[in-house]
């Protein structure tokens, strides 16, 4: 009895190998057959919904969702977007991504948020040939390379640059940097932090500390008296939104009183939020600003999703505007490729010349970044962010 | 170093001590009774960081209402936890419990992300816990202060219990030996409601001095937290309550020098937690104030 069954399961098994496989190639062969008849085109989008990123996930999958109401046509066709949860993870992407891609057949992407699980996904979006367009990841690993990975914002050696050139505005002779171990963001701000600080005060111990975290770290009090030992005149602390309140507060209730600043992750209502009062004062980089709309795009943007936004937000945030523009951006190379070939539309993601998008015209780079030299500086007054200036660097 | 860092370095390493010694006790106690690793304590902890949110800012109650409130269902909770996933497993082998706990944990912090989204949410601020006294140099929040003196009146009442009362003595017994506790007429699941109504209460006072301390609420934050206090709940020899209060702050300590005395070495400062339980089961697997007990898992 007992040979008979494992007879059975064995031949179950074995089976199911075959179909699986048949099945397999069928829905591929099918899905390409799809996309190229059915009546909707589809495009991914892959964001943190979930952990430590999942605030500003949801910020840009907002920009998105506001693009797809607006123009949601392509080549006669409804857009749709089919939205994945990459769980701020770098595990959890590569399955994101490749379901997208072989489940959902998706024919370009849009994300991530976050550099980490961007660069995590790069290598199967550049095997599978789908063009993606990522809207607020900054670090430079994320294009390199990869023929297939655009993005619409600007890049982190430059953000790096511009809060150096910040805080020696201010006065600043040192600083401390405090980044988190393993964050492909977060380490590679900090660093291009540090190089441009040494650089611009010419003193190579201008840095008068660097200390590392690790992911859900809630505990900063003994980096945090490290640093206050050193008495730095700024800390530059890149992290998510979820860990920069805790930082700050911790800092402040330890009492440091040095000027803190981050990176483009911080402009998020939960930093405020959480840090409440002593969010006061921090400064931050960031994409864009609604006051100061930079073309006719822009300014429609801000006004109508202003009004979608309601209470729900003080300020419209980058990271929306950035999704905004990485899907118009990808709607206008399919419109232009006419077809929705993988290549095809590569091809003209690459050749878009001077594209009028929220956070200003873009062209795009040799390595598919967007070419821009402009930052918006903000800090946090009353509880709310404010813009300071808009900082070119070249 | 100046004296004066040092001096804030050790503050800052017997309030993040104490707060682990409060968790671990729940997990030791658990353990001590039922020989099981409960895995959900992390899980429930972050669900009374939640409540609290929830009656403070939602409800807007006060800070001493919410706290009672917090205290009691998070109790609820967690007796109810224990109700739907560890009795019926009572006469099953012991790794189908410990499964059990396992898919608890998760469902809760599934629970949480589904209901209350990734997004961080701030803690309440407590005004009284959170103001910033200060001691020439050195700067702590009334919270840092507290915490061990709330973990030491904890110890003294977890032991005044389960040493004077019957219901402790019923609770060593069945620790003792199980069977024949219930063999001469003890109520097995009250002792073992008990258990949890201590355990999770002190999950719900941890959660209320962490969150007043760290003020990020995540559906994950018991992640981190549960496995630190399982690690000092093993250190202190695991069962044994003043082994625990003792285990976290060891452990609470050793974080802090690690990153005071080797600054270049920040980025590990969790991985120092699982060297400790790799020695200490190395070495001494019965833990520090352990006793020797032949017991097959």
């Amino acid at each position: 009895m007992k040979k008979l069954i494992s007879l059975f399961l064995c031949l179950v098994m074995v089976l199911s190998l075959f179909t699986g496989c048949s099945n397999n190639n069928g829905a591929t062969t099918d899905g390409n057959a799809d996309t190229g008849e059915s009546d909707v085109i589809k495009i991914g989008v892959f964001e943190p919904l979930t952990g430590e990123n999942g605030g500003g996930g949801l910020q840009e999958l907002g920009g998105i969702e506001y693009a797809n109401k607006i123009y949601p046509e392509v080549l006669g066709k409804k857009i749709e977007l089919v939205v994945v949860d990459n769980k701020t993870d770098k595990g959890e992407a590569t399955t994101a991504v490749s379901r997208l891609i072989e489940k959902e057949n998706v024919v370009a992407i849009i994300g991530s948020y976050g550099s980490g699980v961007s660069i995590a996904a790069g290598d199967i979006i550049k095997n599978k040939q789908i063009p993606t367009m990522g809207a607020s990841c900054t670090n430079p690993m994320v294009t390199q390379g990869n023929d297939y990975y655009f993005r619409a914002c600007f890049l982190d050696p430059f953000q790096g640059k511009v809060m150096a050139n910040y805080a020696l505005d201010q006065g600043a002779k040192t600083a401390a940097v405090i980044m988190q171990n393993g964050d492909d963001y977060s380490i590679g701000l900090g660093n291009f932090f540090i190089n441009a600080f040494k650089e611009l005060t010419n003193d190579e111990n201008s840095i008068v500390d660097v200390s590392e975290f690790q992911v859900n770290d809630t505990d900063f009090n003994a980096i945090l008296t490290n640093v206050k030992a050193k008495n730095p005149d700024v800390i530059f602390a890149p992290s998510s939104a979820t860990t920069a309140p805790l930082i700050i507060k911790q800092a402040r209730a330890l009492g440091i009183e040095s000027l803190i600043m981050g990176g483009d992750t911080w402009e998020n209502p939960a930093v405020i939020d959480v840090a409440g009062n002593d969010a006061e004062g921090i400064v931050l980089s960031t994409f864009f600003d609604e006051n100061d709309p930079a073309t006719e795009e822009a300014k429609k943007f801000v006004e109508g999703y202003k009004a979608e936004l309601g209470d729900t937000e003080p300020i419209i945030p980058a990271v929306s505007a950035l999704g905004y523009d990485a899907y118009i951006l990808v709607r206008d190379a399919i419109e232009r490729a006419g077809s929705t070939d993988g290549t095809a539309i590569r091809d003209a993601i690459a050749a878009t010349e001077n594209f009028e998008g929220v956070t200003g015209v873009i062209n795009f780079t040799e390595e598919g970044d967007a070419d821009k030299s402009i930052a918006v500086i903000k800090t946090v007054q009353d509880g709310q962010f404010v813009y300071i200036d808009t900082v070119e660097v070249k | 170093m100046t004296i004066q860092i040092f001096l804030q370095q050790v503050a800052n390493g017997i309030s993040i001590g104490s707060l682990y010694s409060l968790i671990a006790i729940g997990y030791t106690m658990v353990y001590g009774i039922l020989r099981l690793i409960n895995f959900a304590h992390g899980d429930i902890f972050m669900m009374a960081a939640y409540f609290m949110v929830f009656s403070m800012i939602n409800f807007s109650l006060p800070w001493y209402i919410s706290t009672i409130i917090v205290i009691v269902v998070t109790i609820a909770l967690g007796v109810l936890i224990e109700k739907i996933a560890y009795k019926p497993l009572r006469d099953a082998p012991r790794m189908s419990i410990m499964i059990s706990a396992i898919g608890m944990s998760f469902l809760l912090e599934n629970l949480a992300v589904y209901l209350f989204t990734g997004v961080p949410k701030g803690f309440p601020d407590i005004e009284i816990l959170t103001k910033s006294i200060s001691f020439g140099n050195i700067s702590l929040s009334v919270v840092t202060v507290i915490t061990p003196i709330v973990t030491l009146i904890m110890l003294i009442f977890v032991l005044f219990i389960t040493n004077k009362t019957k219901i402790g003595m019923a609770m060593r017994a069945v620790s003792k030996d199980y069977e024949t506790a219930r063999l001469m007429g003890i109520n097995i699941n009250k002792v073992i409601s008990t258990t949890f109504v201590i355990g999770s209460g002190l999950a719900a006072i941890g959660a209320i001095l962490w969150g007043s301390k760290y003020p990020s609420v995540i559906p994950l934050m018991g992640v981190m937290p549960g496995l630190k206090c399982f690690i000092a709940a093993v250190l202190g020899g695991i069962g044994n309550t003043t082994g625990a209060v003792l285990g976290g702050f060891i452990l609470g300590m050793s974080e802090i020098m690690l990153v005071s005395f080797l600054p270049s070495l920040t980025g590990y400062r969790d991985a120092i937690a699982f060297i400790i339980l790799i020695v200490v089961l190395l070495v001494k697997p019965t833990g520090l104030l352990g006793e020797k007990v032949t017991d097959k898992v």
